[in-house]
Parts: C-alpha cells; sequence; structure tokens
C-alpha cells in the first residue's frame, strides 16, 4: 500500500471520526441551544421544588427559554431560591408566574414561565414575585382520601367508597 | 509448629511483597518510558507519515468490527431498554437510555476492549517480533532511535484513533438504536430525537465520553508498544507479552472507567 493510499484512507478515517463527534455534539446532545449563551438570571422562592435539578429547562408556552442554575434554601424563610438563567432573546413581563410543573406522568421537572400583561419587563437579578410549587403527589392523594372520607357517604354501602377512590390515583401509570 | 507457622507466614508475606514492588518497579518503568516516549515524540513526527501508516493500521482497519459492534450494541440496547421501559409507559425516554448509555460509558470502554485486542495485541506481536528478530537492535546500530522510529509512532496512532472510533462506535449504536426503536419498534422517531437531545449535553455527557476515550487510548497504546519492547525475544516472550498486553489493557479500561466515572459524574446532577 502506496503513501497517497493510506493518505487517502487516514484523512477518510478522520474525517469520519470528526463527523461522529459533530453528531453527537449536534444532533445527540443540544450543543447550539441555549448551552453557553450568555443570558440574564431571574431569581423565583418556591415553598417545595419537588424533584427540580439542576440544568432543568426552563419553559415559557412549552418552548425552552432558559435552565435552572442554582438551588438552595433561604434559611431565613426555609424557601427553596431557584436561579434560573434565561437566554438574552427573550424577555419576560414583571408579573409573570413561575411554576414547577412535570411533564407527563416520569416526564422530567421544569419550571413553566407564564408572562402576564405587565408592561415593564423583567431585568437581570430580578425577581418573581408569583410562584406557585410543585404538586407533591402523595400529599394530593391523601388530600383526595380526606375529602372523601370527610364527604357524607351513601349510607348503604359505606366501606367500599374509600377504597374505590383510593383507586383512580394512579391512573397514569396505564397509558 | 509455631516456628513452622511463622516462618510459612513470613515466606507468603515475602512473596507478597516481592509481586508489590516488582508491580510498582513495572509501572515506574512504564512511565519513564512514557517519558521516554514523548521525549521523542518531535523528531517522530517530523516523519509523520509514520505516524498515519499507524493510524492506518489501528484506526482505519479497525473501522469495520467497531461499526458492526456499534450498531449491534446500540440495537440491543434499544430493544432491551423498549422492554423494561414499555412497563412504565416510559418509552418515549428510550432515547435518551440509548444514548446516555452509548456516549457515557458503552462507546469508550467497548471501542477500547475491541481496540485493545484488535489493534493492541497487534502492536504488542509486532514490536515484540522486531524485538525477537533483532530488528530494533539493528536500527540502534544505524543509529536509529527505536523509540522514534518504532515505538512512538505507534503510540500517537493509538492515542489519535482511539477517540475517532469511540465516536464512530456511540454514533453507530445510536443508529443501530434509532433503527430497532424508531423503524422496528415505531416509537416516534420526533420524541426519540427530541428526548435525547433534551436529556444529553455537550459539555457533561459528550466531553466526558471523549476526555475518557483519550485516556483508554493512551493506557492501550501505552501498554502495547511498553509490552512488546519489553517482551522476552523468544516465540514464548511475544506470545506472553501479547496476552499481557490484552489482560492489561482491558483491566486498565475499566479500572480507569469506573475511577473516571466516579469522578466525573459524582453527584453531578443533583440539586
Amino acid at each position: 500500500m502506496n503513501r497517497a493510499a493510506i493518505d487517502l484512507w487516514v484523512g477518510i478515517f478522520v474525517a469520519l471520526g470528526f463527523g461522529a463527534i459533530l453528531f453527537l455534539a449536534l444532533k445527540v446532545g443540544n450543543l447550539v441551544t441555549l448551552d453557553n449563551s450568555p443570558g440574564y438570571r431571574l431569581e423565583a422562592n418556591f415553598d417545595n421544588i419537588g424533584g427540580l435539578k439542576l440544568r432543568a429547562p426552563v419553559k415559557a408556552a412549552g418552548v425552552v427559554v432558559g435552565r435552572v442554575e442554582s438551588v438552595r434554601l433561604d434559611t431565613k424563610s426555609y424557601e427553596a431560591v431557584v436561579t434560573l438563567r434565561i437566554d438574552r432573546d427573550y424577555q419576560f413581563t414583571k408579573d409573570t408566574i413561575a411554576a414547577i410543573n412535570t411533564s407527563g406522568l416520569l416526564g422530567e421537572v421544569y419550571v413553566g414561565l407564564d408572562a402576564g400583561g405587565d408592561p415593564t419587563m423583567l431585568r437581570d437579578g430580578d425577581q418573581i414575585a408569583k410562584t406557585q410549587s410543585a404538586v407533591v403527589v402523595e400529599k394530593l392523594i391523601s388530600q383526595f382520601l380526606f375529602d372523601k372520607a370527610a364527604s357524607p357517604r351513601p349510607s348503604a354501602s359505606g366501606d367500599p367508597v374509600p377504597a374505590k377512590s383510593a383507586e383512580p390515583a394512579p391512573v397514569g401509570a396505564k397509558k | 509448629m509455631s516456628a513452622e507457622l511463622v516462618a510459612g507466614i513470613a515466606q507468603w508475606l515475602r512473596r507478597l511483597g516481592g509481586t508489590v514492588t516488582g508491580a510498582v518497579a513495572q509501572l515506574g518503568f512504564a512511565a519513564r518510558f512514557l517519558a521516554a516516549v514523548l521525549w521523542h515524540t518531535p523528531s517522530a513526527f517530523r516523519r509523520i507519515h509514520l505516524t498515519l501508516r499507524e493510524i492506518y493500521f489501528t484506526g482505519v482497519l479497525s473501522l469495520v468490527i467497531i461499526l458492526m459492534s456499534g450498531l449491534f450494541v446500540g440495537m440491543v440496547l434499544s430493544l432491551q431498554g423498549y422492554e423494561t421501559l414499555k412497563r412504565y409507559g416510559a418509552d418515549e425516554q428510550l432515547g435518551i437510555l440509548v444514548a446516555l448509555a452509548l456516549v457515557r460509558e458503552l462507546g469508550p470502554v467497548i471501542s477500547g476492549l475491541l481496540f485493545a485486542s484488535r489493534a493492541g495485541s497487534a502492536i504488542t506481536a509486532e514490536i515484540g517480533l522486531m524485538k525477537t528478530t533483532e530488528q530494533l537492535a539493528a536500527m540502534e546500530m544505524m543509529a536509529v532511535d527505536p523509540l522514534a522510529r518504532v515505538i512512538a509512532p505507534r503510540f500517537w496512532g493509538g492515542v489519535i484513533s482511539m477517540p475517532l472510533l469511540a465516536a464512530l462506535f456511540s454514533a453507530a449504536g445510536i443508529f443501530g438504536g434509532y433503527l430497532v426503536g424508531v423503524r422496528l419498534i415505531g416509537i416516534d422517531a420526533g420524541a426519540f430525537w427530541g428526548q435525547m437531545q433534551a436529556g444529553v449535553d455537550f459539555w457533561p455527557d459528550v466531553t466526558n465520553g471523549i476526555i475518557k476515550s483519550v485516556v483508554f487510548g493512551a493506557a492501550v497504546s501505552l501498554i502495547s508498544v511498553f509490552e512488546g519492547y519489553n517482551a522476552k525475544p523468544t516465540a514464548e516472550g511475544v506470545a506472553s507479552a501479547t496476552t499481557r498486553t490484552v489482560v492489561l489493557s482491558s483491566l486498565a479500561i475499566l479500572a480507569l472507567d469506573f475511577v473516571m466515572t466516579a469522578f466525573m459524574f459524582r453527584g453531578g446532577n443533583a440539586t
């Protein structure tokens, strides 16, 4: 095998290899979106952040507009302080509501932003005033059960009622 | 009786100590060998076609096995992952499962193992045979340093080929996962790629995989050239050096992988 052929094959190999890395970067990972783009920070206090993780997406109307940058506990108010890094292209109104949502039953936890109608916009370092905490499923179920137990039951067949009402809880499990 | 026991224990301890000091000495030799290879790298790179030739032998000729293995690993991963995820109704997360498993772990590790047995053993056998047939000695006689002429190009050929092979393995695996997940099972293609892009990040995931593959490439290449260069100049010596290359490389890859994973992904995702 002469040198020119070897050079050609090595060239093809290296090009393929870099193509694979590019594929991993662009198609598999999300290098192009938001990751290193400089944005601005917003803070939001939540009573409970549920399963929110670092780098979880921040979505407005389902569109990813930023990422969760840090999560810490404010030891005075015992609230979770979540710092959001929002892409510079997106502006939000002062009365935006931040909520912690879950996409689907087992889906990822994300921060949803709902813009309001205020004319002034949030700026770097501002705090989102209105927040909505994560829904804790256990609390929801127990609340539901207590409500059922407290409500006047049909007199004839009393016992099956709580059992029945407990049943619909895992309804999301079936697809 | 007790004296015999003490003597027995002492002998066992001596043997243990001898093994450990032997291993440490071997490690020291390998480190000095690495330093010597790096020292001779500039003069080896002056004849770049030597390194290109090694990239051809270790990289290009490994392409078929790497791509085929990647494809099949991805396909199996997709099938098995689907069977499990389906129970929780989370079958659309299959993209994340396949991509993360391949990019973080399986890509670097399996391609490293294949690389060690496909290319590493060949390098060791070649250098060992050169030593046995006194080609290395002949080079020295002609004032050609075998470290610059033979060893460094093979070392760098492996270091350069390995990350590219690992990336190709991961890409082929993800394509295999796509074939099975989307084409065969019928998961929505948009969900497959979309979930994958949402779950895999370039910086921690893909780059850590690349770093791993570079480290594996360096480890396997160093072990291969070191074992070849230090092989006993007999037929059995070359044979046992080749075996040792595969065994040591595989162990080194798995151990290094654990250590690097422990550092890279330790609580990286925790709040």
